[in-house]
């Protein structure tokens, strides 16, 4: 094998309109084989749409794309053979049962009856839903729905798997079991590409990140890289004496950025920090006889890096400050 | 961190792991095997929910019996001699309703998910659909079979017995199958399940009305009966009538067969275009 990585998904300029929408407008993925790969963005930003194109749902009006080295035009048949999709609506038939959808999906893969019930209770067992299994899907928990429905997407072991906005709507405990299974997928060697709106997620579980808006990448990387590129993060500390948070507040104001209060009176931070500014603020803390409890240099979130990249904030952040608005006025 | 201070996550890791390993692919079904896989969901799809059931047999169930006791003394002398004359065209009226149902199902499954999942497998693409006519015709048959229940128990004693019956049953379940494609396209044009449902019954309760299945067309006014004559759910009644009557009408039986032929012949190319491209 050579120093290039192998790609499991290529995409060059991949566009589709919808009458006057135009849904994606030209998007470039390089997804190396064996990830988790996030393609994060509001809704409406043409996650659905992409991701359809690339199982070979819907063809793309411009650009072409690979899935594990088959052209999705004209070699779709070859690309429906190695890849899932967990779809954004729960792509799992609500008016049979857990287990009946998962021998539906067996016999339609090939298996024989028995075969497809062996196999399905396997799944039923290993996602913990055997004992709903005989419920009818519209009666099970968003969480059992989409753990179905992912099981339903490795009935036969996929080398790559569409998981578009996989915890929407979930509850945390639901939203970690989730979170559980990719990451025990992509041990196992698949290939993810993964569209969320949450930023927590993608920053969670991919390696790699593409952030569209519009139809459109607008900056790539890992969660890291796309951090750094926003450039700062945050200095928390906790004083030992709250008398001093004055003191404390001016020196940080001088030595690092913006300082904001916390509620708790012995705490603050200050905005604007990278590592080195940090660190000799703190010893300066010191120096000056402002002891500390504790501190913490935290990251910038993916929020944050969203709003730097767009200029305008995600659908959740705007959509609470109007709720804010509303209550203000 | 160890995994046992790991909060219980209801999927076993080690387990899903196992499971997602464990599963070679076996060779891929044929068309008939994956559209008879789906025949049985439609089947699975009765079985759960058999009130749907209800649906297609209660209307035609109540047509019946108003037609034969509101109008029938009035339109041909007697009940009795009404329900000779109606019955095979409800059996058509009532298996034809039916068809619009199949539409309206189509149109649910893709308001949902789960036939994007359909889509994505490596499987006969218009396995789905003609799948779903199979599991439909089971509800052709009960439609059709409940209306010539109702009509033996209140007195109906066709000439051709048994085996007239049937075929005529036959005859329209094969007719619906061509015709159920029209209702597939509407199911893959319309926004909402009611939406089809709507169109449907308005374009197929007309067509009933205006047609042989409640009157006899030589009472009507010439425009009208000219009509009436060329509809063709007329000459599936006619057909229909001819076969429980004993006596089969060679010419309306073609006829109806040519005409089912002609609109999967049309209606087919469409409905797996839509599809595709939905
Ligand atoms: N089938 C469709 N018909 C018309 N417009 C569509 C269709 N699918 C998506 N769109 C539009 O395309 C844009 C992108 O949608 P989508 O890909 O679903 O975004 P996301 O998944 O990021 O929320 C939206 O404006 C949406 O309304
Ligand atoms: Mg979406």
């Amino acid at each position: 094998m050579t120093m290039q990585t192998t790609l499991a998904i290529e995409a060059s300029g991949l566009g589709k309109s919808f009458g006057e929408t135009r849904a994606v407008a030209g998007v470039d993925l390089a997804v190396p084989a064996g990830t988790v790969y996030g393609v994060l963005g509001p809704n409406g930003a043409g996650k659905t749409t992409t991701i359809r194109m690339l199982a070979t749902l819907i063809p793309p009006d411009q650009g072409s794309a690979r899935v594990l080295g088959h052209d999705i035009v004209s070699d779709a048949d070859a690309v429906r053979g190695l890849v899932s999709l967990t779809g954004q609506l729960a792509s799992v038939d609500e008016e049979l049962t857990g287990r009946e959808n998962l021998v539906l999906i067996g016999r339609l893969l090939g298996y024989s009856r028995a075969a497809a019930r062996a196999r399905a209770d396997e799944l039923l067992e290993a996602f913990d839903i055997a004992e709903a299994a005989g419920r009818l899907v519209k009666h099970f928990s968003g969480g059992m729905r989409r753990r179905l429905d992912i099981a339903a997407s490795i009935v036969v072991t996929p080398q790559l798997v569409f998981l578009d906005e996989p915890t929407t709507g979930l509850d945390p405990r639901s939203r970690n079991q989730v979170w559980e299974i990719v990451r025990a997928l992509v041990a196992e060697g698949t290939t993810i590409l993964l569209c969320t709106q949450y930023l927590e997620e993608a920053d969670q579980l991919a390696d790699g990140i593409a952030i569209i808006d519009r139809g459109r990448v607008i900056a790539e990387g890992t969660p890291g890289d796309l951090k750094a590129s926003v450039g700062t993060g945050s200095l928390h500390v906790r004083l030992r004496d709250p008398g001093q948070r004055g003191a404390a507040a001016e020196l940080l104001e001088r030595m690092v950025g913006q300082v904001a209060l916390a509620p708790e009176p012995s705490a603050l931070s200050a905005t604007g920090a990278d590592a080195g500014q940090a660190a000799v603020a703190v010893a300066e803390l010191t120096r000056a006889g402002i002891p500390l409890a504790h501190f913490t240099l935290t990251q910038p979130s993916l929020d944050e890096v969203f709003l730097s990249l767009t200029g305008h904030p995600t659908e959740e952040t705007a959509a609470a400050d109007d709720t804010l608005r509303e209550q203000l006025s | 961190m160890t995994t046992t201070t790991r909060e219980p996550t209801g999927a076993d890791t080690a387990a899903v792991r196992r499971a997602i390993s464990a599963s070679p692919r076996p060779p891929r079904p044929g068309p008939l095997s994956a559209a008879l896989t789906f025949g049985w969901r439609g089947m699975l799809k009765v079985k759960h929910v058999p009130e749907q059931l209800l649906d297609v047999t209660v209307t035609p169930v109540m047509f019946l019996l108003m037609f034969t006791y509101l109008f029938g003394g009035a339109i041909a002398g007697s009940t009795s001699a009404y329900l000779d004359y109606t019955l095979p065209g409800l059996l058509v009226m009532s298996v034809l309703f039916t068809t619009v149902y199949s539409g309206i199902s189509l149109n649910t499954d893709l308001t949902k998910g789960v036939v994007d999942r359909f889509r994505s497998l490596p499987i006969w693409r218009p396995a789905p659909l003609v799948g779903a006519l199979l599991g439909d015709s089971v509800r052709y048959v009960v439609a059709g079979t409940v209306i010539v229940v109702v009509g033996v128990a209140l007195g109906f004693r066709p000439e051709g017995g048994v085996l007239g019956a049937v075929a005529a049953l036959a005859l329209v379940v094969v007719f619906s199958f061509g015709l159920s494609w029209v209702f597939s396209v509407l199911g893959l044009l319309m926004r909402s399940p009611n939406a089809v449902m709507n169109a449907g019954f308005m374009a197929i309760f007309p067509l009933t009305f205006l047609s042989n299945v409640f009157v006899d067309p030589a009472t009507l006014p010439g425009p009208l009966q000219a009509f009436v004559d060329v509809n063709p759910i007329s000459v599936l009644a006619t057909a229909s009538r001819s076969l429980m009557a004993g006596s089969p009408d060679g010419t309306a039986i073609v006829v109806s067969l040519a005409v089912a032929a002609g609109l999967a012949a049309v209606f087919v190319p469409v409905t797996t275009r839509l599809y595709r491209s939905r």
